[in-house]
């Protein structure tokens, strides 16, 4: 029982990390329909922002997660408006060779300026204790994460759902050229939630660090995690790449409680199962 | 642009000129025309020629699926990886013999291929790139989980290859493995061509071009596409085989997802659609590795990922096209 708790509990921790960290790329994927093999980067920029300010400069925690995501936000969007918009009607190959090449310009970037160790986030004493929920105890910093991921899943779904903006971006998805026909300012939408994508993998770069540690050669090694939510999720939906990412993270927090030995596979069994039923998304029919 | 479903961009990747067909034998003969030359003026870089005839055949294999057949994947490294096991294996527990070793390797990649394909090949698009990447991770974990078979992490080191025909020993300074890897590679680039210029071949041009036309003509698509997927597993396979073979140890790094990724850079490097591509981008990318590797891994990356966002933003080959319209241009005017 305890260890079925534990592994409920990892795994949808570990599933809101992969949440935070894909969404951003799923949104992409379904409103520009570009492949953005990059995102990663972003997740590692956040995350290396966090661990630098706190780490070397002592700022207090959340300020810095603050100032390194609004950087890591318009990093993004800067990155999408002046270089990524160009590439948009381009062929999908030539996105994937493109992105790819980015990603090791930016690996060899932060190895330049961070050196190839790995580097820890030091938390604040408000999350490294443990919370007692009365029949067993948690790590503050893992009540953190869930609480963290469900936030961020329930403000997208606002905005997307009830907002002028989340109007738009739904606008945009279901057909681009009509949207703008219509007077929806696309590019505006395109470069912000872009921008907000970037964002959400910095958080969860910041929120993952634990599992997922941070080091030069990080966007290349989640790369395929991100991947694998964004495609069984379905591009562009928010509640699919939710549900892919709990049961994906799930399923690989169990394997490695039960059978440590067979690594990932498992992941990967279960996401080709998923793909194969529901090839346009997991609540897609 | 948003008409364009990333699975019909896909399909997107230039096509095939229809143009006279060249001589099968012309790519071949130029190849180790290429490679005699290479090895006469460096003649201490014999190992680096081995390596880039044998990485050649596997970018060769992706120019099957991805230029000819328009089949996107990122899984190339499954069909390679088995054929290296396979022949590493043979050559462990049956014989050391080197080109009974390439025929297993061949047909184990050539049955993995149809097999999975026969699962793969009904999706299309970003769909069929996520489970071609799915099905080598899934293969790298099984070849980690049996570390008795596979030696894990070490990898595969224990076996001996007996000389080639029973004549020439694979020696320390690479001279026996390069030609050995430049005359396989030579005779798959002649097998491709006579492949691409069939019947077979020219209704794999047409299903790249239009699938529901094919269909409509007759051709059974899905069993041609299978076909042209195992054709690939077989020259991944063999690619496999001879870099096991060459080098003696097989390593997990040989079923991994950046083996297939550089794969596809390389093939895109050289032009994907009319196989000389795959020498071309093979070669290019192989040295760019070893020169700026040897000075520092990070350094490679900085090289690669400029390398690759230029290749995208000015295309190598409309920039060629770009600066001969110049220079006739400049013919014309003055007379």
């Amino acid at each position: 029982m305890t260890l079925l708790l534990n592994i409920l509990v990892d795994g949808v921790a570990y599933g809101m990390v992969l949440f935070v960290m894909a969404v951003g790329l799923s949104i992409t994927l379904g409103l520009m329909k570009f492949v953005n093999l990059s995102h990663g980067a972003f997740a590692m920029a956040g995350g290396y922002g966090v661990a630098v300010l706190v780490g070397s400069h002592g700022w207090n925690f959340w300020a810095a997660l603050l100032v390194a995501l609004i950087a890591t936000g318009v990093f993004g969007a800067a990155l999408e408006a002046l270089i990524l918009r160009h590439l948009y009607r381009r062929p999908e190959l030539q996105q994937v060779l493109f992105t790819i090449g980015l990603t090791f310009f930016l690996v060899a970037t932060a190895n330049a300026i961070f050196g190839p160790q790995v580097r820890s986030i030091p938390l604040p004493a408000s999350l490294s204790g443990s919370v007692d929920l009365g029949f067993r105890t948690l790590p503050t910093q893992r009540v953190f994460v869930l609480l963290a991921g469900v936030a961020a899943a329930a403000l997208l779904t606002w905005i997307i759902a009830r907002t002028r903006f989340g109007i738009w971006i739904r606008a945009s998805v279901d057909h681009a050229d009509a949207a703008s026909g219509l007077g929806i300012p696309i590019r505006l939408v395109q470069c912000l939630s872009f921008g907000a994508g970037a964002a959400l993998a910095g958080l969860g770069g910041v929120l993952g660090a634990e599992l997922m540690p941070l080091e030069p050669y990080y966007p290349l090694k989640y790369l395929v995690l991100m991947l694998v939510v964004v495609a069984v999720g379905g591009m562009g939906s928010i509640p699919g790449s939710l549900c892919t990412a709990l049961v994906l993270g799930t399923v690989d927090t169990a394997s490695k409680y039960l059978v440590s030995e067979w690594g990932s596979l498992l992941f990967f069994v279960a996401m080709g199962l998923l793909l194969a039923w529901r090839p346009r998304g997991i609540l897609t029919r | 642009m948003t008409t364009t479903s990333p699975a019909a961009a896909a399909t997107e990747i230039t096509p095939p000129r229809a143009r006279a067909m060249p001589p099968p034998w012309r790519l071949p003969l130029a190849t180790i025309a290429a490679a005699f030359v290479a090895s006469l003026l460096w003649p201490d870089q014999l190992g680096l020629v081995g390596r880039i005839a044998t990485t050649a055949l596997l970018v060769l294999s992706l120019d099957l699926l991805v230029g000819y057949a328009g089949i996107a994947t990122l899984g190339q490294a499954a069909l390679f990886g088995v054929g290296a096991y396979g022949a590493g294996l043979f050559a462990q527990q049956v014989h050391g013999d080197p080109l009974l070793g390439l025929l297993v390797a061949a047909a184990a990649g050539a049955c993995l291929a149809a097999a999975s394909g026969a699962f793969l090949l009904r999706f299309e698009g970003f769909t069929l790139l996520m489970l071609t990447i799915a099905f080598a991770q899934i293969l790298l974990s099984l070849a980690s989980t049996f570390r008795g078979l596979t030696g894990g992490d070490d990898g595969l080191s224990d076996f001996t290859i007996t000389p080639i025909l029973g004549l020439w020993e694979f020696d320390l300074e690479g001279r026996v493995g390069a030609i050995y890897a430049v005359t396989v590679l030579a005779a798959g680039l002649y097998l491709s061509r006579r492949v691409a210029n069939s019947p077979f071949g020219l209704s794999i041009r047409g299903i790249h071009e239009s699938r529901a036309r094919m269909a409509a003509l007759g051709t059974p698509v899905r069993k041609r596409l299978i076909g042209i997927y195992a054709l690939s597993g077989m020259l991944a396979g063999v690619s496999g085989a001879i870099t096991a073979q060459i080098n003696g140890i097989v390593g997990l790094d040989s079923l991994g997802f950046p083996l297939s990724a550089e794969a596809l850079v390389m093939l895109v490097l050289g032009g994907a659609g009319n196989l000389s591509g795959s020498v071309i981008g093979a070669s290019v990318f192989t040295l760019l590795h070893h020169t700026a590797a040897s000075i520092d891994p990070y350094h490679w990356l900085f090289v690669i990922g400029i390398a690759l966002m230029a290749v995208v933003l000015f295309p190598p080959a409309a920039m060629a096209q770009k600066v001969w319209a110049r220079v006739r241009g400049t013919r014309n005017t003055t007379p």
